[in-house]
């Protein structure tokens, strides 16, 4: 920043200067969300704000102090690669969450992914049910000269 | 003015790194420490660009576009790894 700025570098400055406070502002308020959110997911909720908007704010300060223009591409590149990044490991982090049943199912308004994975559920069961049953069929496949299909009859998992 | 930019962001960023470490350390479960932790990485970042911005050089915008490329490979790697231990006997 200028020492003693006038004009125009006094504005860019002082926009600075909000920018940059504001952006540390969202990393407080993350860490703020960690300490009081009751679960994982509320707390990721939080997690975000400093990786996305946080770093959004503070490199557009860094771009206004810079006055070069070549700065920009390489600032919006970092900020574009967080943002690919980000939900990634947020997806890994949320499914790897659910799965080990890190959440209050009270808290959550809708589960959508419940029916998904009682289905799943289901359909392992089904075909841990047929793998036991076809170790006897096929014993009795191989009396019978293998006319008939054993498997035929409970029709298996569709889809 | 640039001091007290800096004396500002220093005094924030230090509460919330604060409080993510303390969030690393007690996290009841492995995942919310992962999360902290990409906390810590955002602070850190944003620590680095606002030094930069602050004193008007370019030094450490390598290392922040780094960060940013490869900072999730860690939680995607504890994250894929993690498994319910719960209702199991503890043989650590």
């Amino acid at each position: 920043m200028t020492p003693n700025a006038t004009g125009a570098d006094a504005v860019i400055d002082a926009v600075t200067a909000v920018l940059l406070i504001v952006g540390a502002l969202m990393s407080l308020g993350a860490a703020i969300g960690l300490l009081r959110f009751p679960d994982l997911m509320s707390r990721m909720h939080a997690a975000t704000k400093p990786q996305v908007l946080g770093l959004f704010l503070v490199l557009a300060a860094m771009g206004l102090q810079m006055r070069e223009w070549w700065v920009w591409p390489v600032l919006a590149v970092a900020w574009i690669f967080q943002l690919l990044t980000v939900p990634v490991s947020a997806h890994m982090v949320g499914r790897a969450g659910y799965r080990t049943k890190h959440l209050h199912p009270e808290l959550l308004s809708t589960d959508e992914l419940e029916a998904v994975v009682l289905r799943a559920a289901g359909q392992r069961a089904a075909e841990k049910a047929q793998e036991a049953g076809s170790a006897m069929p096929h014993a009795g496949n191989a009396r019978n000269g293998g006319s008939e299909d054993p498997n035929g009859v409970n029709g298996g998992p569709s889809a | 003015m640039k001091d007290i930019v800096l004396i500002v962001t220093a005094v924030i960023l230090s509460l919330a790194a604060a409080g993510a470490i303390y969030r690393i350390a007690v996290g009841p479960s492995l995942l919310d420490r992962v999360l902290a932790s990409d906390v810590l990485l955002a602070i850190l970042g944003a620590a680095l660009a606002i030094d930069m911005a602050v004193n008007r050089h370019l030094n450490n915008l390598v290392l922040l576009v780094a960060l940013t490329l490869i900072g999730f490979i860690g939680s995607v790697t504890v994250a894929r790894f993690v498994a319910d231990r719960r209702g199991q006997v503890n043989d650590s």
